[in-house]
This record gives C-alpha cells, sequence and structure tokens, in this order.
C-alpha cells in the first residue's frame, strides 16, 4: 500500500563532516580581513603611520636644528621651485626652503608635526578616559546616572570654541610659570581640549553599557560573585572597545584641528616654537611672494586629518559585526 | 507637544544660569587688570573710584549679580525703548521710556555698551554665516539624494571623497587658498569683506557679492559636506524600507517615489541636525571672520580678548551658549513636530 519507509535516509551533508573543515578564526582576525578590504582606510592608516614615524624618528634622520638661524640663508624657495624658475634661490641642503629667518623649513614642519602629533594623541587619550570613565559610571551605577548624564548635557551647551579661547588666554601666564613656557601650554592646550571634547564618547559608552549589563553573561558572572570592578574590567570594557575605537579617531582629529585652530589664531604655542597651525599663521601674510610656506603645513594638516577619517571610517566597518562579512 | 515646549523652555533657564555662573566666575581668574593701562601717576584712591566706576571693586558674587540685572532687565529695557522710539516696526507706539539711565554693561576698551556694539556687529555675521548655511545645505541636499539613490556608482563614491576633504581640511586653510586662487592669481574677488561698504546701486551690490563669494564659499564647504553625508544615510535608511516597495508596486514613477514619499522621510533627522549645527556655525564663523576681516562678533570676541575686555567676553560667550541652548531646544521640538512617531507627553 504505502512505500516503506527508508531505513537510513541520506544524512545532511554538514553532519557527515567529521569535524570543522576550516581552522576556526578569531575575532580580530575577522575585524582586520573586512578592514583590509576598505581602501581608503588602508591608505588612511598607512598613511598616519607614516607621518607618526616622520615626526617620531626625523629628527635623527635631518639633523637640522629647526631653530637655528642663518640669517644669510633666508627665503630660499623649495628645491622643485628651479624645475620652472632657473634663477629662484634655492638648495639641496634646504629641500623645503627655508623662512624670513633662514630656519630650515623641513626641520620645521617636522618639529611642528611633532608638537601636533604629541597634543592629538595626548588629548584624543585624556578624553577617552574622561568619556569612558564617565559613561561607564553612568550606565553602571544607577545612582549616578542621573547626576552624570545632566553633566554631560551642560558640557554639550558649552559654545566650545570661545571658551578655548578664553581659558587658553586666562590661565596661560599661571602654567607658564609651573611647567615652562613649552610644557605649560602643552598641559594648557591638551587638558582643555580634553575636557571639551569627552561628552560623545561618554554618551555612547553609556548607551551600550546599559544594553550590556542586563545581558545573560554579567547575570553568570555576578551569580559566581564576580566584584562589580571585575565585572566592568574583564566583561563590559571588552564589549564597549569597538565604539570607543571609533570614537577615538574622530577625538584626534578633531584634537589635531583644534590645535592648529588656537595657533592659527595666535593664542597658542610660543612664537619660536613651531606648529603645523603656527607656521601656517605666520606665513599668510606673506603668502603671495612664498605661497609654499601656506601649502606645506596646511597640506600636512589636511592629510593627517584625513588619513585619520578615512580610518576612522574603515573601522566603523570592521568592527560592526552586521557589515562584517558582507 | 504645546507643554513639552513650555517645560524645556523652562528648563533651559537654570541651564543658561548656570553656564553664565560658569563663565562668569572663570573670568574671575583673569590676571588681567582693567587699569593696567593707566599712567602710574594717577594716584591709588583715584584709580580705585575708576575700579569702581568699571564695577570691579565689589565681591564676585555681587559683581555677578550685577552683570545679571544688566542684561536680562536693564538690556530688554533698552531694546523696547528702542522699538517703540525708532524702529519702523513698533514706532507707531508711545515712547515707553523705560530705561532711566542706569549703568549697562560697559566693554572696557570703549567705555560704551557692550549690547550696542554687538547690535552693530551682528548684521555682518548674519549675512555671511546665514547665507553660507543656506548655500550649504542647498548643495548638500540634492547631492546627498542622487548620492544615496545611486549608491556606490562612480557620483556617491567621488561625493564621499569630497566630503571627506571638506571634513578634513580646515578653514583657516581653505581661506588663505581661496584668496591666493581668486583674489591674487585670478583678481576675481577682493580678499577683505568692507563693511563700510554702502549697498545703493547696481555696482555696490555687484560688490557686496564679490566680497561675500569667498567667506561664503569656505563656510559652505564645512556645511555642505556635513549634511550631504547626514542626508544620504537618511535617504539610505528610509529606501529598503518595505512602504517604498508598496509605492513602486502602486505602479508611481520612480520621481514620485523619491522626491515624496523617501525624501519626505528622511528630511525629518536632516532637518534636526540642521538645526543643531546653526550654533556650530556661528562658532566656526570665528575663524573664517578672522581671516577675511570680517567684522563680525566672531572678531569682536577675539579683540576682546586680545583686550582685556571681560564684560564683552562674558556677554559674548553667553550669547554663543544662549544660542546653543535655543537651537538644541528647536531641534527637539521640530523632530517632535514632524515625526509623528514620537511623543513627548
Amino acid at each position: 500500500m504505502t512505500e516503506p519507509v527508508q531505513a537510513s535516509p541520506v544524512p545532511i551533508e554538514a553532519l557527515a563532516d567529521k569535524g570543522p573543515l576550516t581552522p576556526p578564526r578569531s575575532q580580530w582576525r575577522d575585524v582586520w580581513d573586512q578592514f583590509r578590504k576598505h581602501k581608503g582606510a588602508m591608505f588612511g592608516g598607512g598613511f598616519l603611520l607614516f607621518i607618526t614615524l616622520a615626526v617620531l624618528v626625523g629628527p635623527w634622520i635631518w639633523q637640522v636644528d629647526a631653530q637655528k638661524l642663518d640669517i644669510r640663508n633666508k627665503d630660499m624657495r623649495p628645491i622643485w621651485t628651479a624645475l620652472w624658475d632657473g634663477t629662484a634661490k634655492v638648495a639641496w641642503n634646504r629641500p623645503f626652503g627655508t623662512d624670513q629667518l633662514g630656519r630650515d623649513q623641513l626641520a620645521q614642519i617636522i618639529q611642528g608635526g611633532r608638537t601636533s602629533m604629541a597634543v592629538g594623541w595626548a588629548a584624543m587619550i585624556l578624553s577617552l578616559i574622561i568619556g569612558t570613565t564617565v559613561g561607564v559610571l553612568a550606565g553602571f551605577v544607577k545612582k549616578a546616572d542621573g547626576l552624570l548624564m545632566r553633566l554631560t548635557d551642560l558640557f554639550l551647551s558649552l559654545p566650545i570654541l570661545p571658551l578655548l579661547l578664553v581659558a587658553v588666554t586666562l590661565f596661560r601666564q599661571p602654567l607658564r610659570a609651573a611647567f615652562g613656557p613649552e610644557g605649560g601650554m602643552f598641559v594648557l592646550i591638551v587638558g582643555i581640549i580634553a575636557i571639551t571634547s569627552w561628552m560623545p564618547t561618554a554618551r555612547i559608552v553609556r548607551g551600550d553599557i546599559l544594553a550590556l549589563k542586563e545581558r545573560e553573561f554579567i547575570l553568570a558572572a555576578r551569580s559566581i560573585g564576580t566584584t562589580p570592578f571585575r565585572i566592568v574590567q574583564r566583561h563590559l570594557l571588552p564589549n564597549v572597545l569597538s565604539p570607543i575605537m571609533v570614537s577615538a579617531t574622530l577625538g584626534l582629529a578633531t584634537a589635531i584641528i583644534t590645535e592648529s585652530a588656537l595657533s592659527f589664531l595666535g593664542v597658542g604655542f610660543p612664537s619660536d616654537f613651531p606648529t603645523w597651525g603656527k607656521m601656517l599663521a605666520d606665513a599668510v601674510s606673506r603668502m603671495q611672494q612664498f605661497p609654499e610656506r601656506v601649502y606645506l603645513p596646511g597640506i600636512a594638516i589636511s592629510l593627517t586629518v584625513l588619513s585619520v577619517n578615512y580610518l576612522g571610517d574603515g573601522l566603523r566597518d570592521a568592527l560592526d559585526p552586521r557589515i562584517r562579512g558582507r | 507637544m504645546l507643554t513639552f515646549a513650555v517645560r524645556r523652555l523652562v528648563l533651559a533657564v537654570p541651564t543658561l544660569l548656570f553656564i553664565s555662573f560658569v563663565i562668569f566666575m572663570l573670568l574671575q581668574l583673569a590676571p588681567g587688570d582693567p587699569m593696567a593701562q593707566v599712567p602710574l601717576t594717577v594716584p591709588p584712591e583715584v584709580k580705585e573710584k575708576m575700579r569702581q566706576a568699571l564695577g570691579v571693586g565689589e565681591p564676585p558674587l555681587v559683581q555677578y549679580w550685577k552683570w545679571l540685572v544688566q542684561v536680562f532687565w536693564l538690556e530688554p529695557k533698552v531694546f523696547i525703548d528702542w522699538l517703540t522710539n525708532s524702529s519702523t516696526l513698533l514706532g507707531w507706539l508711545p515712547d515707553t521710556q523705560l530705561y532711566q539711565n542706569e549703568l549697562r554693561v560697559i566693554s572696557w576698551q570703549t567705555r560704551s555698551p557692550v549690547m550696542d556694539i554687538v547690535i552693530q556687529r551682528i548684521p555682518q555675521t548674519l549675512w555671511v554665516v546665514g547665507l553660507a548655511y543656506i548655500v550649504g545645505i542647498l548643495i548638500a541636499l540634492p547631492i546627498g539624494i542622487y548620492s544615496a539613490y545611486r549608491q556606490y556608482s562612480v557620483f556617491d563614491q567621488s561625493g564621499t571623497f569630497i566630503t571627506m576633504i571638506g571634513f578634513s581640511i580646515p578653514p583657516f586653510f581653505t581661506g588663505p587658498l581661496l584668496i591666493v586662487i581668486f583674489s591674487v592669481q585670478l583678481g576675481w574677488f577682493p580678499s577683505i569683506y568692507d563693511t563700510t561698504l554702502v549697498v545703493d546701486s547696481w555696482a555696490s551690490l555687484k560688490l557686496q557679492f564679490q566680497q561675500m563669494i569667498l567667506p561664503v564659499m569656505v563656510l559652505a564647504l564645512q556645511t555642505t559636506a556635513q549634511i550631504s553625508r547626514y542626508m544620504r544615510a537618511s535617504m539610505l535608511d528610509n529606501l529598503n524600507q518595505d512602504y517604498v516597495r508598496t509605492a513602486r508596486a502602486k505602479g508611481l514613477s520612480e520621481a514620485v517615489v523619491v522626491t515624496v514619499h523617501v525624501l519626505r522621510n528622511s528630511m525629518i533627522p536632516v532637518i534636526t541636525v540642521i538645526a543643531l549645527n546653526v550654533p556650530a556655525i556661528f562658532g566656526g564663523a570665528i575663524i573664517t571672520e578672522n581671516v577675511f576681516k570680517v567684522n563680525g562678533i566672531g572678531q569682536l570676541l577675539i579683540t576682546a580678548l586680545f583686550a582685556n575686555d571681560l564684560p564683552m567676553v562674558m556677554t559674548l560667550t553667553f550669547i554663543f551658549a544662549v544660542l546653543i541652548v535655543l537651537f538644541n531646544l528647536i531641534a527637539d521640538v521640530l523632530y517632535g513636530l514632524l515625526d509623528p512617531r514620537i511623543r513627548y507627553d
């Protein structure tokens, strides 16, 4: 009547495998593979690495003192000007030319890059620390949430650039007295940028922590007696790492631009201390005769910020598990 | 909705009070002395009187209270008097004469009321910044819409690249760059914004346009980069929704689907972003005003800072804070008005 039931149905193919066909892959391997697909991010990361290394080891390779005045060789043009202008004052030992006091431009760019990058990295790390601490506290400790988030809202409604200008002009003297002219300015600018830029990180981290702490793995951790501090350190922080990394790249870009803007407006580092923004500002008044003195630091700032932005774009794609693998 | 708006307005008052208090206390730490320029031959008791006249002899809390009274009580009175006395709009009303020569907030640089100077400077800033913002938005919206509609096309890729550049090149570099290209090499536009220009003929109108083009371009580049990104993301969110498929299934043309159905829904977050960015544009204009020598309020703030003119700095920073709080509120209210899914009450 009815057909006999087949004794042994064909097993599903996947179940027939003895073990996993490919070796297991770690999460960071996946992230790296996705990141590698983003061409802009690879270029950005590569350029950022290049410029960081260049300003770090540059002074050992190009051993010209950026501060040395050489008034006989002032106002030299960069070496490539000789391509179209045979009479231009150029020399191979001053490839980027010299400024109106005869200081070597290449050495100044390297020195200025050191300052700009140092300010950018330090301000970014400090603002990440503040933002993550506030965000974790607000998300994890219920009592602190209301107060800390009102504080964040308050900071978000402060006018940042005017306050930066006010604070720099006000605290310049006391901090200079305490840490010396360059050190004091560095502490001041890094501190001010960090204090005024931690809010987005805090908001993102708080939102993620609020969602994460209701999950089962936190309950499991708590049930075996993990202390709150260990829960944050071992279970929560690794899980909010990706939004923190993305906001870190944004923070680096804004910090570099803010430092240059302050230098441009004339409230940055002391006058004999080159930074990219300061070189640009000093050169604007004579940019008809010597346009390269505006272009070189300007291009340095723009390319660095552009590469950081592309890096952030790629990181966002690579760290998001919903986009990854597509 | 109305109760929400009123509640937010009421909440904005303590926020603004707190911000003004913080700024005031910060400025109290300033090392500068307004009497530093006075010759040493002036006897100390006269100096003390001059100090009193500037309002710096009192304890800080008293000074803060007086500043509050001056800004929130005397200045509105002066404004109402001006409205009923000499403005064309309400000049027909009888003169109110509320202001009885009390001491207003006085600038230490010019010894004239701060608010009068601010009122003189605001039109320049508004013209440049406002026009730049509108131009930026008008360029950004079509770019965002089209690059979302043709995602990953050549147009989209190059649009992404250009907006990335717009994000990354700071205005203090684009400004000098444009000056070199357009006013030095080509000689098309002046590099300095001349605020004394009186527009009374076609020739002067043309001059006015020419001098506004460069600063507007610099500011609009930044706006365009931001807004077109938001527009693209918001369009992409909506283009894959079910209602779009339904609209296409009904046989509506692509133009109607995109410009009517998708665009209207995608505009909701974009409009709030536009409102939220207005104060940031004012802040960013400080640099642009400095580059093109526009004597707007940003340039006023810089000169006041260098001249140690604390009442001016205080009032201007407070105006920036008011702008931020106000536009945050406008953005929240707009969001509730435009999106029926959002209910605040």
